[in-house]
């Protein structure tokens, strides 16, 4: 089913430490720069909204990220996700004070599921984002990842959806590990299954080569789009995305990125 | 320069940086305060709010500040108040129990639609950019919050529940979500509620808490 509502366009940062990372299936990362830096033109250039995920926070601590999301609020007004690394109420409260609007969770929801309520109920299910690592073991059947697509849970996917929407969370970030840093298109039947299980909204992440592919997973059900590879290598740009995205026939944010202030 | 501080609330359980720091960046003076007293004295409110609605109202509640932000807003100075601030300034919610609000704008806040005006499957929370339209009743933006905003500017929601005034001429602006006509704006003399938040709604949002600062 096709959203009746206007798709997101999201960057994807992933952060090492102070850097902007990629890899190739969550691995092999490479440095690409100053987080910030991307952030800003990304913002000018009209993305919907930002995701930073911490790669390694659950191993060292988040100093780094705290001083990037301080850094972020002070001149980009569009919403920031931050994943990476939470393991409580009190680790989402933190990073929701340092400029954080929604706190993407994988692992530490994994061994323990009551945390989504906790943190719904404590900051509202707009805040809660299950992150869902999935790779792909079957035919239409994928496992869930851990640990930044290190650990093996044995968990269902699709049946993971369905208790995080059911606990109370707001959205999911679905990445695709088999496609992530590969272009070779998003996973469209991992999203179409994810989303036609749950009714609350799908981020699908992991795989963009080119517009083409945003628009059949916008089919395939997503309602938002995580872009890292297209974006950072400098394929594309959001401004000839949410062209390309408009022509297709796909809701989008009408943005006019040369607009300035009006009285 | 008084005409352009402004007194944002901070009652422990909402993402108030961004709000600040879009002041900052506007060039307004901004005071932070969880204190009744001050929050009575400023000459400018501003009540943000993310998360669920009990919980929001408890914490104004423990701290003492029910009582303070009514008497402001009868004073007839002007509040802003953003998404679940918005949701706060009316009777009561449904979100997880009924539970009271401010009660200063009539009405009740429900939960969004589950579907379309056509019957298919709407996904809840509301994520996303919506662009404002002008309800029929409405309504000249020119005096108001959105006298630089166009029709079809789009801003940032994210929210599971919306304000149903009792008055419908209130409603300054609206959203279409599945075909329904959700309230984006509300205005009731020197109370706004925004049911977006312009604080994460790039230029457009920035525009607003603009005519909100330096009206």
């Amino acid at each position: 089913m096709t959203s009746m509502n206007n798709i997101r366009l999201i960057a994807r940062l992933d952060i090492k430490g102070s850097n902007l990372i990629k890899g190739v299936h969550l691995e092999g990362l490479r440095v690409l720069g100053t987080p910030n830096e991307f952030a800003r033109k990304y913002y000018v250039q009209g993305a919907d909204e930002i995701i930073y995920m911490d790669a390694v926070a659950s191993l060292y601590g988040r100093n780094h990220l705290s001083k990037i999301l301080t850094d972020a609020a002070k001149d980009i007004f569009i919403p920031i996700t931050v994943g990476g690394g939470i393991r409580s109420v009190d680790d989402a409260r933190e990073i929701l004070r340092f400029g954080a609007d929604k706190v993407a969770i994988n692992t530490a929801v994994v061994k323990d599921p009551s945390l989504i309520s906790k943190i719904a109920q404590e900051f509202g299910s707009q805040c809660m984002t299950v992150s869902i690592e999935a790779k792909q073991v079957a035919l239409d059947k994928w496992e869930v990842l851990c640990d930044n697509g290190r650990e093996r849970t044995g968990i269902d996917v699709v049946g993971w959806s369905k208790i995080c929407a059911r606990r109370g969370a707001g959205e999911i970030l679905l990445t695709s590990v088999d496609r992530e840093g590969t272009r070779k298109g998003f996973d469209n039947s991992l999203v179409r299954a994810v989303s036609s299980a749950v009714n609350i909204p799908i981020i699908a992440s992991g795989g963009m080569g080119g517009s083409a592919d945003m628009i059949s997973v916008v089919e395939s059900g997503a309602d938002a789009l995580a872009m890292a590879d297209i974006i950072h290598y400098g394929r594309a740009d959001f401004i000839s995305l949410r062209k390309a995205a408009s022509d297709a026939g796909l809701g989008v944010r009408i943005y006019d990125a040369t607009q300035s202030y009006r009285n | 320069m008084t005409q352009h501080k402004v007194t944002v609330i901070d009652y422990g359980i909402n993402n108030i940086l961004s709000v600040i720091r879009a002041l900052e960046y506007l060039g307004a003076q901004v005071e932070v305060t969880s204190d009744w007293k001050t929050i009575i004295k400023s000459e400018r409110l501003i009540l943000p709010g993310i998360g669920a609605f009990p919980r929001a109202m408890e914490a104004l509640e423990n701290l003492n500040l029910v009582s303070s932000i009514q008497d402001f807003a009868g004073r007839n100075k002007p509040l802003l108040a953003l998404c679940l601030g918005m949701q706060l300034l009316l009777d009561e919610s449904t979100e997880f129990k009924p539970t009271k609000g401010l009660g200063l704008i009539k009405g009740k806040v429900n939960a969004l639609p589950e579907q379309s005006i056509v019957g298919s499957r709407l996904k809840v929370p509301n994520i996303g950019w919506r662009a404002l339209s002008k309800p029929k009743e409405n309504k000249d933006w020119r005096s108001s919050i959105l006298r630089s905003i166009e029709i079809g500017d789009s801003v940032y929601f994210v929210h599971s529940f919306m304000v149903q005034p009792l008055e419908k001429k209130s409603v300054l602006a609206n959203i279409e979500y599945g075909g329904h006509l959700i309230p984006a704006v509300i205005e009731f003399g020197n109370i706004v509620g925004c049911q977006f938040h312009p604080e994460k709604s790039g230029k457009t949002g920035l525009n607003i808490i603009k005519n909100f600062v330096f009206q």
